[in-house]
């Protein structure tokens, strides 16, 4: 078996060796090559890993990517990708390099967008001192592989008192195919900052590609950070998504996850929260259609006392798709007065849906309040009859039954178009 | 309006009904009464088109189409309304949002233009009056956290809403005390007109004090006994079934 996997793993890194970082400055090179080191450890994760238990990777890793050198200036109509009545700065990736030229970036005051590449190569104290600090290479074979590979990425930095009303929105496009892309994304809040952040995540063709990215996201005292992540990609397409976040005192970070669509995609958030006074958001919503697999793994670390976690999961599961749900709230001997709130709902529309569903807590003080809970059922087959007996299509009455089944995963999405946006997505899906 | 021949249904492969014949013109208001298990909730199911139920001979005729072929959709975008015995709850669905899809649907299920949001707005506000509905109510989840009540008087809130032809009543009056079953009447009532025609059915004859029919009907064993006016059913109420049910059952 070892040697089968060595080789899965050797070939995958074989196509990323061609990958030039030579002219880096000696941290990012140290940091490429910690992770390298880092990967000699670590192995793909088979049936028998706890934390991949339920998502076999055989469909990512048993196939030959090729890799994009350079950014291209092929020209792309962003248009499609980009979120109706949404004035935001555009930051558009694709194929795992920054594109200037399809972005449209205009840094107010206190504000700070950049390419990662380009704050790596200026040696940006920011990134210099902070990337890879918290999504650490020996952690995790994804992380690592990322960190030894990242061809770019989105630097962004909120000073002090900044709040920064007009959202950030990443698109992160694929478009060739059997590609594979590693973007980073890291983004620092400075205290009583406030920032939100969305990340698209889609495809014009780009079948059987593969994108790793990772996210790490510092919030220092009193700050705000929202990051919405749509992941929309159509055809065959792989994803292994990491989402890395450090709260201090008093800080905010909200994180709502949005799977539209993907044939595999897993989503590893990490929260730790070390701080008091702090509230953590997690949401999210996936629909599964077709073979698709949607597997979010989180985890809220409370490290400190007198702080808030909410988490809402839903999930609508048709045709023969898979969900996996895994959220873990650590509650630390020293985390007194923690609440701890914890939910995820699932409707499987057939009798092939399968959901994996497993909320977990770890309690280690005494003086805490945390509730989980996970339910899977199917819409109310009276509730359907009962619309249609009033003139309502079975379509639409089904339709309608989502949406108010998925509407309260939607409620830390503060930003008005976005929502929206989702809710026409979550129709037109149903419709 | 409806014609219902020989009408023969089952559930589960047991038959409940076993042959009804029905006719019911505009302008009219029926009654059909009949001991518990006699089949009127079924009737009533199978004329709104509940999948359970198989029909395995007979026809209904409503305004001129096999009504049987039809969804349950196109049954109520085509005049048929049924009020539910026991109403049920959709949490996060508004009342008044799916009631705007329903009355649209209809429209353009008839050729006809959407609504305007003011002119749904204004039809709210007149419909809901009748039924003496809080517009909060209104506006909430369909029948979340509404007293039974409230239930049924959203019940025929939402018949005011759609103008049905023709107005089936399953057991309206259950669980309402009078006051309740007073304003659901009073309702009803409003709504008749020379155009449209109502079905009550009950186990007791308290509502037809204030939705007096025309003719009463008696269901028993899955077929129509006896039909007669409205005394019929003062005789019911003071006689109960069991003399129904003895005529019959020597004829047989």
């Amino acid at each position: 078996m070892t040697t089968t996997e060595l080789t899965k793993k050797d070939m995958l890194l074989e196509s990323l060796n061609e990958l030039d970082f030579s002219n880096e400055p000696q941290f990012a090179q140290d940091l490429r090559s910690n992770a390298k080191n880092a990967l000699e450890n670590l192995e793909f994760p088979t049936s028998k890993t706890e934390y991949w238990k339920y998502t076999r990777i055989g469909k990512i890793i048993n196939k030959t990517y090729g890799i994009q050198h350079e950014a291209s200036d092929s020209n792309i109509a962003i248009t499609p990708y980009l979120i109706p009545e949404l004035d935001a700065n555009i930051v558009v990736l694709v194929n795992g390099f920054f594109r200037a030229d399809l972005s449209k970036i205009e840094n107010e005051s206190g504000l700070n967008i950049s390419s990662l590449k380009d704050a790596v190569n200026n040696s940006n104290p920011f990134v210099e001192n902070s990337l890879g600090k918290i999504a650490k290479a020996e952690k995790e074979l994804f992380i690592a592989l990322n960190t030894l590979c990242y061809t770019d990425g989105v630097a962004i930095e909120v000073d002090k008192n900044a709040v920064i009303e007009k959202p950030i929105h990443i698109l992160n496009i694929t478009n060739s195919d059997n590609l594979i892309s590693n973007t980073r994304t890291i983004v620092k809040a400075e205290e009583n900052s406030s920032i939100k952040i969305i990340e698209s995540f889609v495809n014009l063709q780009g079948n059987e590609s593969f994108t790793n990215n990772v996210s790490e996201f510092f919030l220092n005292a009193n700050s705000n950070l929202e990051y919405n992540k749509i992941q929309n990609k159509n055809g065959e397409s792989y994803q292994i998504s990491t989402e890395q976040a450090y709260q201090l005192k008093d800080s905010n970070f909200t994180i709502n996850t949005i799977t539209l669509q993907g044939t595999l995609v897993r989503n590893n958030l990490n929260i730790e929260v070390d701080a008091e006074g702090c509230e953590t958001n997690l949401n999210g919503i996936y629909l599964g259609e077709g073979k698709n697999h949607t597997d979010n793994h989180t985890i809220v670390d409370h490290l400190k006392p007198n702080c808030n976690s909410n988490e809402v999961y839903k999930g609508i599961l048709d045709d023969n798709s898979v969900g996996v749900f895994n959220g873990k709230v650590f509650v630390r001997p020293d985390a007194q007065k923690t609440n701890a709130f914890q939910q995820n709902n699932n409707i499987l529309l057939t009798d092939d849906a399968v959901i994996n569903s497993k909320p977990e807590l770890e309690i280690y003080a005494d003086d805490v309040k945390c509730s989980h809970g996970s339910t899977i059922g199917q819409l109310d087959d009276e509730a359907i009859f009962y619309l249609q007996a009033r003139g309502v299509s079975k379509r639409s009455a089904i339709n309608m039954m989502i949406t108010a089944f998925v509407k309260d995963a939607l409620d830390r999405v503060s930003i008005p178009a976005l929502k929206n946006y989702i809710d026409l997505k979550i129709d037109s899906r149903f419709n | 309006m409806l014609k219902i021949k020989d009408l023969h249904a089952n559930i589960e492969d047991k038959e409940i009904l076993k042959g009804i014949n029905l006719e019911i013109k505009a302008g009219e208001v029926h009654a059909i009464m009949g001991p518990n298990g006699s089949g009127k909730s079924t009737l009533s199911a199978v004329l709104a088109g509940r999948e359970e139920y198989e029909v395995t001979k007979g026809e209904v005729d409503f305004g001129g189409s096999d009504i049987l072929e039809m969804s349950p959709e196109d049954r109520a975008r085509e005049g048929l309304f049924l009020a539910f015995q026991y109403p049920i709850e959709i949490p996060g669905v508004s009342n008044i949002n799916f009631l705007k899809t329903a009355i649209n649907e209809t429209r353009a299920h008839k050729g006809q233009e959407a609504v305007t949001a003011k002119e749904f707005l204004a039809l709210v506000k007149e419909k809901s009056a009748l039924v003496e509905l809080d517009a909060k109510l209104a506006s909430r989840s369909v029948n979340e956290g509404f007293s039974g009540g409230e239930k049924k008087r959203n019940e025929i809130f939402q018949m005011a809403m759609l103008e049905p032809k023709l107005s089936i009543l399953d057991e309206t009056d259950s669980g309402l005390d009078i006051d309740a079953l007073r304003i659901v009447a009073n309702g009803v009532n409003t709504l008749k007109s020379k155009d449209n025609a109502t079905v009550v059915i009950t186990h007791y004859q308290r509502l037809l004090d204030y939705i007096v029919p025309d003719f009463v009907h008696v269901l028993y064993n899955g077929k129509i006994v006896k039909t007669g006016g409205k005394e019929l059913a003062l005789e019911l109420e003071e006689k109960g079934y069991d003399w129904i049910k003895e005529e019959v059952d020597a004829v047989s």
